[in-house]
């Protein structure tokens, strides 16, 4: 029982997100509604209930696999890729290249001067 | 008659959810097991090779997407749920991120500047088409959010999707190399660098690879870069003189 009910919070959430998001015609999706949604009642409940996180966190494990449907569907776009395949894919690597650099590098930084100005170390759990 | 036989179970396999969702889990199954068997190596992940393998298969059956979907969205609803549960590793580092939240913000907002400046920056360079470069823009954000952002701009919602997973795989390739060269080695700065480069993708190999404490981060990457981008995009692309 507590996999079905951890996995009812869940829907529920997500449900609450997307009335929310449809209602109030947020760009946002619906799940990420529902994850802020999640979040305030974790905060106001004080825990996690154990059947939440047997329902979570064995979603969470498989989150990679979840990916794969909507992956195969760039094969309906290859016509599409194709017409501008070498600006595209160059202007893919690169620029994911220097966000990843350019954010990294910052977060970093930043996160070890606030460590130092307040006393304690940012990367302790 | 054999033959005929077998052709008729065919017709009836094809038709039926089960096969493509059947597929789908061997599928990743293999690709986990090759993806192992070569070492863990980033430059393959396990992901990008079932999506591959399954690509291949569908071309050689000659079995139309929507036909595969029909099967595999039992496993594609699942996203949803998902997405709703990284509240959870996100409540249990709360203390760490209210500490961290200035730089947090401000790290998410530099990110989001560079994505979208280097995409067009680099697309406009190469001579992308301008419907091309404004499918390109919302590429680093997770694919819902980017296909509402794509139509609002101009582009093309479905190809911004397709964009967005190719993203995804090779952020989750250039990451590990990225961070051994600028020396980065706290797995919160690394999964929220994921999150906000390769969005849910990111998130997963964050999991799956670096622990909870970085998926938590790249969670909340994701969800920040979501709905900041939503909101700056629309200006970055007047200031490159695209669209309206």
């Amino acid at each position: 029982m507590p996999l079905i009910l951890g996995m009812s919070v869940l829907l529920a959430c997500q449900f609450a997100g997307e009335l929310v998001a449809r209602g109030l015609a947020l760009p946002i999706p619906g799940p990420v509604v529902g994850m802020v949604i999640l979040l305030v009642v974790l905060m106001v409940h004080g825990k996690v209930p154990t059947s939440l996180r047997l329902a979570g966190e064995g979603l969470l494990r498989y989150l990679t696999l979840l990916f794969v449907p909507a992956g195969v569907g760039v094969m309906v776009h290859f016509r599409l890729i194709g017409e501008d395949l070498w600006a595209i894919m160059l202007t893919l690597v690169g620029s994911t290249l220097v966000t990843l650099g350019v954010t990294g590098w910052v977060l970093d930084r930043l996160s070890r001067q606030h460590a130092v100005r307040t006393g304690r170390p940012g990367n302790e759990p | 008659m054999i033959v005929a036989t077998l052709d008729q179970l065919w017709v009836y396999l094809s038709g039926n959810p089960l096969l493509s969702l059947l597929m789908t889990l061997l599928a990743f199954m293999l690709a986990v097991r090759i993806n192992r068997a070569l070492g863990g190596t980033p430059l393959l992940h396990p992901v990008t090779l079932a999506i591959l393998m399954l690509i291949g298969f569908l071309l050689l059956v000659d079995m139309p997407y929507a036909t595969y979907f029909e099967g595999a969205q039992f496993i594609h609803f699942l996203l949803g749920p998902a997405t709703v549960a990284l509240a959870i590793p996100l409540y249990d580092h709360r203390e760490r991120i209210r500490r961290l939240l200035v730089p947090l913000l401000m790290a998410c907002v530099a990110g989001i500047v560079t994505a979208v400046a280097s995409t067009l920056g680099m697309a406009m360079l190469l001579g992308a088409r301008p419907v091309t470069l404004l499918s390109l823009a919302p590429r680093s954000v997770t694919s819902p959010i980017a296909m509402g952002i794509a139509e609002q701009i101009g582009g093309i919602p479905s190809l911004a999707a397709g964009l967005v997973l190719i993203t995804g795989s090779i952020g989750c390739a250039l990451g590990p190399w990225v961070f051994k060269l600028l020396g980065i080695k706290d797995p919160a700065v690394q999964g929220f660098t994921l999150g906000l480069s390769a969005h849910g993708f990111g998130t997963a190999h964050a999991f799956a690879r670096l622990g909870a404490v970085a998926g938590a981060f790249s969670g909340l990457a994701m969800g920040l870069t979501g709905m900041l981008t939503a909101f700056l995009l629309p200006l970055l692309t007047r200031l490159f003189g695209l669209g309206g």
